[in-house]
């Protein structure tokens, strides 16, 4: 449905890539000495909606400059909408909707002028950027703001706003750092379902997140990433199978007392992990587990089934929690 | 869908975002701007001016009163201190505090556009306010011959060749602290030792050549060249003054393409 009106927008398609939006084979940053992004490679199709999934430092906002074509490649192949970002950089910007880590907001100007001007940037004419200002103000819930000075706006909103700025050119390809790292629960919804929306209409949304439920809702396609290299990568539930089991069984014992458990867990799970304060034992059905743990005479605090998680695939692939 | 040409002229939506910004506040800009004048010339020109002419000062200055002496240093060194104020903090505000410079580098605006499109601004304040205060010092009667409407490009040209050189080194601050003191022991002495208010000549002979090397002095030395009617005295002098200006300008300008381009791509 939405692949003819993006592909009728990609000019020359390059001859590496065929139908991906996103190419990226063997893709390097170093900063002097330092690896920030490994040699990695990726596709992403048009009107998919890709992650990536890793916990600060891992490389994923270096890997989101190179596709912003910002910030120069320090070894392999990457070409965004057919285009190659060291000598086509201005015109893959064109195209591009970006929304930073942090914002880059003019707070000095009201909420429509920061739309105004940032239309002017892509050369459109005054006229199209009211037009389309109008339109973005609607879509953000930020209508009623629209003359207030950014600079007393909440994080929300400031928010939205970057995110509406970023749709001012109608972009092929909308890039998203951490798109709600730092707001309440009430204001990440709110994005969320923004972003839902866009995702509907065929946009293509490449994201970078640290927070499980997010990858879950907003990715079709993610890789997860891991001290400047990819670890994994398949759908949210396609990794979940693969590396976790369908439940996850949570017990939390009293202090002092985990520690002294050495081989009273063995055998009831798949796979058990040891986390400071409780024990994760992953096995498919946890009511069976959790029956299985009283037979054998523990006495947990508190018990939890739960479905598994991308959570669950990040410490099994790393060993480590994704959030520290 | 967007068309892939690149906007021709992006320097010009850099422009237009500084102008937006402007709007914001000009009322008081514009007012500040025929204060300072106002002030300056009223206190010093007339108050001091007084003791220099009854004095010995009016020999000194070729004969010249005092008011006369010092209304064009007064506007290119007011020039000199505005450029300088607006090439530091909204150069830091862009790339560091606020990012929005950052914000045109994600759309297709390019480093030397951003670099070109704030000096373009700043040279187009500068025009406002050595305009501003050539009207001021033709009210007050202090300009003897009307090439000192020369004075107002001059200012400008000044103010560039200040402005240029401090963007490129703001470009490569990441705190203030280092452009405070390019304020406390460059611009402030400047103010005071380049000839705006007293002849170099009286000077100790071991500072003068430092005025030489600054552009203030050669921009001083133009205006009131124009603003006595004296200009044509020693042409080839003016055609250096203007020489040493333009290539503080152009230098400047060069450097600052390239450390507000690495500030962006750096990130």
């Amino acid at each position: 449905m939405t692949d003819t009106i993006v592909s009728a927008a990609v000019p020359t398609p390059s001859a590496t890539s065929t139908s991906s939006l996103i190419h990226a084979r063997g893709l390097t940053k170093k900063f002097g000495d330092f690896v920030a992004v490994d040699g990695i490679d990726f596709d992403v199709a048009p009107g998919e909606s890709f992650g990536f999934l890793g916990p600060n430092g891992a490389g994923k906002t270096s890997t989101m400059r190179m596709i912003g074509a910002v910030s120069p490649l320090s070894g392999g192949t990457l070409t965004i909408l057919g285009l190659d970002p060291t000598t086509h950089g201005p015109q893959i910007r064109a195209r591009l909707g970006v929304v930073p880590q942090q914002d880059t907001l003019d707070t000095e100007l009201s909420v429509r002028e920061n739309l105004l001007i940032y239309g002017r940037y892509f050369g459109l004419s005054r006229a199209e950027c009211a037009k389309r200002a109008d339109e973005l103000l609607d879509f953000a819930q930020l209508t009623e703001r629209a003359d207030d000075q950014v600079e007393h706006m909440s994080g929300g909103m400031k928010r939205r706003l970057t995110i509406a700025r970023s749709l001012i050119n109608e972009p092929d390809v909308l890039l998203l750092d951490e798109p709600t790292t730092g707001l309440d629960p009430q204001a990440r919804h709110l994005l969320w379902d923004r972003l839902y929306r866009l995702k509907q209409r065929g946009v293509t949304l490449v994201l970078t997140t640290h927070y499980m439920d997010e990858a879950e809702q907003l990715c079709d396609r993610l890789v997860v990433m891991d001290k400047a290299k990819i670890v994994a990568e398949g759908s949210p539930r396609s990794l979940i199978e693969q590396y976790s089991t369908r439940e996850v069984t949570e017990l939390r014992f009293p202090v002092g007392v985990q520690e002294t458990l050495d081989g009273q867990l063995d055998g009831l799970a798949e796979r058990i992990e040891r986390l400071p304060d409780r024990v994760l034992l992953y096995a498919d059905d946890g009511e069976a587990t959790v029956a299985a743990a009283h037979a054998r005479g523990l006495q947990p605090e508190q018990v939890l089934v739960r479905r598994s998680s991308l959570e669950d695939v990040f410490l099994r692939l790393t060993g480590r929690s994704l959030v520290e | 869908m967007t068309s892939l040409a690149h906007p021709r002229s992006s320097v010009g939506r850099v422009f237009e975002h500084r102008y937006l910004q402007y709007r914001r506040t000009y009322r008081a800009t514009i007012f500040s701007s025929f204060l300072t004048p106002i002030l300056f010339l009223g206190a010093m020109g007339l108050g001091l001016g007084t003791y220099v002419d009854d004095g010995s000062g009016q020999a000194a200055l070729g004969g010249v009163p005092y008011l006369q002496f010092l209304a064009p240093g007064l506007l290119v060194a007011t020039c000199m201190q505005a450029a300088a104020f607006e090439s530091a903090f909204p150069m830091m505000a862009g790339l560091r505090w606020s990012r929005i410079f950052h914000a045109m580098y994600a759309a297709p605006i390019s480093g030397p556009d951003v670099a070109l499109g704030n000096l373009a601004w700043i040279g187009a304040r500068m025009l406002l306010v050595a305009s501003v205060f050539t009207i001021v010092i033709v009210a007050f009667g202090a300009a003897a011959s009307p090439l000192i409407v020369l004075a107002i490009p001059v200012g400008a040209l000044t103010g560039l060749a200040f402005a240029a050189p401090i963007m490129a080194f703001c470009a490569t601050q990441k705190t203030p602290e280092r452009f405070n003191a390019v304020f406390r022991f460059g611009i402030t002495p400047l103010f005071l030792f380049s000839g705006t208010f007293y002849p170099v000549e009286s000077l100790p002979t071991l500072l003068q050549p430092l005025a030489w090397i600054t552009p203030l002095w050669h921009g001083v030395a133009l205006a009131r060249g124009l603003s006595l009617g004296t200009i044509g005295e020693e042409p080839l002098l003016a055609v250096a003054h203007l020489a040493i200006l333009l290539a503080f300008v152009v230098v400047g300008t060069w450097l600052a393409i390239r450390t507000v381009t690495n500030a962006l791509v750096k990130g």
